[in-house]
């Protein structure tokens, strides 16, 4: 009744071609980031902040990185945390030699070297693929979490292996308050998306879905593998080194190599398999569902009156995670960006269905 | 022998001999700490072969990459360490036999069944689930203390060859029967594998599933029958772990050194997973004590631990020129 599209006629191949061509949905998306901007740093209180709103917009960066690699050009990746160490490290490292540098200017080189470096991790794919991939992206991670440990000039020579740079200011506002980090990493969030959302559907994204989909048959059509597997490595790392140096500037403020570890990895891999793979809505609602569940299973025991200890919340919490994994693989691969898409779909028929 | 195709496995030869023949130079109580080295390496290396047998077997069978071994290793050490805290053992042990036969039994009916045909990634994914679950179900039911096994085997070094080198070289009892432990095992599957009706089931099944569907052996059965062997495997390697050891959560992740062995050794590939341990095993323990100091010492770093990443990049390695790994089938996914 209220969402449908009759009488939305396109009379031109811009307005058939836009992002939303449905008007119903542009207004939507506007207000929802009006209120993102507007409504929630007025509600929202300072522990929703730190432990929900901004982990949420910094690892949506990074699994909408991931999902490009996997979801859309179908390379398994088992070391996300890696590369966004290497934007942490490459964003740090520029700020401590050259205190004078912007930061945006700083996120950008950070993401630049960590595409740099997914690349190099991404040339096996030209030659194995699938499971024997994810092997390789396993090397990354470890070899990345210890070049970080152990190598002194990357932290600076810092006698703890831990790194703190000074708080981040751009053009003089300084970012301390919760409610500037959300401004700050809500406008970056909102650029990033649309600028993967058009990737995606432009002939890049195109030419990752063919190969994703059979390979052999995209190099027929004339698609380079070798193109459109590295450009999906360096636009993925490139994400997730934006994401690490958000992660470990203005999420962690300081930070050790432990921070980028093994289970960060998994949980963007869980985020967009629950998510949805080959969405960008999906990273969206995974990384809201893998944020929000501990946070909710942490509260149930006192909810309910019953005591359970905080490791045994942990080990319910991995079951959980795991039984949903398997979940959504068998009954709803494409997760729950797709359950979303079933909604509208019900909607514009609704309330009478033919 | 084909020099082109094998020239990695000639490499890692004469790798390993130059490794071997080096102390030589150097005087006879450096090839004492040398063999003590290589020893230490070869027990690790046992106990990532048990692992990655696990993973063979069950790759063979039905082409699922199995990420959850790790977890299975460690579930069943649990199982069995608690349950010998009020049983004896060998009862304990029959137990968790059938504990992680019923596991098997489960992962067929809840998860491989509704996945049949899925891509290799799918299913790669769904054993990544069923590690999370694995792990969080075996600390809730078992704890997730540090817990003993206790075989009854002498905990102190001995000293052997004393006769041979000046001090002789330190061995663990544990150890030796481990690797004894180990090699029975082996012979045990090769016999099962070779000798008995079901073990030639499972081999057809991993030749080719369409035609041994299409003369009658059951596809569901065999993957329960070879998910059971693996829990089987997994709960020996966790009992050999977790008596070297204790029984604890970092197994699990240890046991994810199982990847870069399959990888080196070839994933079809039993004696594949065997020696592709040991060579891990072996090659992660001397780049440890003999490269390690030397990069610090180069490159200024904050200490070693190269160990934690050698296997990997070794396996990496190997990926570019040898994909289908040391006695892998030539057959692979090549894009």
């Amino acid at each position: 009744m209220i969402y449908r599209e009759n009488g939305q006629f396109k009379t031109s191949y811009a307005a058939d071609q836009q992002l939303l061509p449905i008007a119903q949905d542009r207004w939507f998306l506007i207000s929802l980031v009006v209120l993102a901007f507007a409504a929630v740093p007025l509600f929202a209180s300072d522990y929703a902040f730190r432990a929900l709103i901004i982990p949420f917009l910094i690892l949506t960066i990074a699994a909408i990185g991931l999902n490009i690699l996997v979801g859309y050009c179908g390379q398994i990746s088992l070391g996300t945390a890696a590369f966004m160490a290497v934007g942490a490290y490459a964003a740090y490292n520029l700020v401590v030699r050259v205190p004078e540098v912007n930061f945006i200017v700083a996120l950008a080189v950070a993401g630049l070297v960590s595409a740099a470096v997914g690349v190099i991790f991404g040339v096996p794919s030209l030659r194995i693929k699938g499971l024997y991939l994810s092997v390789a992206t396993l090397a990354a991670q470890f070899f990345m979490d210890w070049m970080f440990a152990r190598v002194k000039w990357f932290t600076n020579y810092s006698p703890s292996g831990s790194v703190s740079p000074a708080p981040v200011e751009i053009f003089g506002w300084q970012i301390q308050t919760p409610v500037d980090k959300y401004f700050f990493l809500l406008a970056i969030l909102v650029v990033m998306t649309l600028a993967a959302k058009n990737l995606v559907r432009s002939h890049i994204g195109r030419a990752w879905m063919a190969t994703r989909d059979m390979d052999v048959a995209a190099e027929v059509i004339g698609i380079s593998g070798l193109h459109a597997k590295l450009t999906a490595f360096a636009v993925s790392s490139f994400y997730a080194g934006v994401a690490g140096a958000l992660w470990g500037f203005v999420h962690l403020g300081s930070w050790e190599p432990l921070a980028f570890n093994i289970n960060l990895s998994f949980n963007l891999l869980f985020m967009i398999i629950i998510g949805g793979m080959g969405s960008i809505l999906g990273s969206f609602f995974g990384a809201a569902f893998i944020l929000i569940l501990p946070l909710l299973l942490n509260q149930l025991p006192g909810g309910l009156g019953i005591p359970i200890s905080t490791a045994l919340i942990s080990h319910l919490e991995s079951m959980i995670f795991g039984a949903l994994i398997v979940f959504f693989l068998i009954a709803e691969p494409h997760g729950l960006a797709r359950l979303w898409a079933i909604g509208k779909e019900k909607l514009r028929l609704w309330p009478f269905p033919h | 022998m084909n020099l082109q195709r094998n020239w990695p496995v000639l490499a890692l030869v004469l790798l390993l001999a130059a490794g071997l023949s080096a102390p030589l130079v150097t005087g006879a109580s450096a090839v004492a700490f040398f063999l003590e080295v290589l020893l230490g390496g070869l027990m690790s290396g046992v106990l990532y072969a048990l692992v990655a047998l696990g993973f063979v077997l069950i790759f063979k069978a039905s082409g699922v990459f199995n990420f959850a071994q790790g977890a299975m290793v460690l579930f069943a050490a649990l199982a069995l360490a608690r349950m010998s805290e009020v049983m004896p053992l060998p009862v304990a042990f029959g137990i968790a036999v059938l504990i992680m036969i019923v596991f098997a039994w489960l992962v067929e009916r809840l998860v491989l069944r509704h996945l049949v045909n899925q891509e290799g990634v799918v299913l790669l994914m769904a054993t990544l689930g069923i590690t999370y679950f694995l792990d969080g179900f075996g600390q809730t039911v078992w704890g997730a203390d540090i817990y003993e096994i206790k075989l009854g085997l002498p905990k102190t070094p001995t000293i052997v060859l004393d006769n041979i080198f000046q001090g002789g070289i330190l061995i663990n009892v544990e150890d030796f029967v481990a690797a004894c432990i180990a090699a029975l095992l082996v012979i045990c599957l090769a016999v099962f594998f070779q000798k008995t009706p079901t073990g030639r089931a499972l081999r057809a099944v991993a030749d080719d599933h369409q035609a041994a569907q299409s003369i009658g052996i059951p596809l569901n059965r065999i993957w329960v029958i070879v998910w059971s062997v693996a829990g089987f495997v997994a709960l020996v390697a966790g009992m050999v772990w977790g008596a070297k050891l204790g029984v604890q959560f970092s197994i699990s992740l240890i046991a994810l050194k199982a990847l870069p062995v399959v990888i080196l050794g070839g994933l079809t590939s039993v004696p594949g997973a065997i020696i592709g341990g040991l060579i891990i095993g072996v090659g992660e323990k001397m780049a440890e004590v003999f490269l390690s100091p030397v990069m610090v010492k180069a490159f200024d770093l904050a200490g070693g631990g190269i160990e934690n990443w050698f296997a990997y990049v070794l396996a990496l390695a190997f990926l570019l020129v040898r994909p289908e790994g040391l006695f892998g089938e030539k057959h692979i996914d090549r894009v």
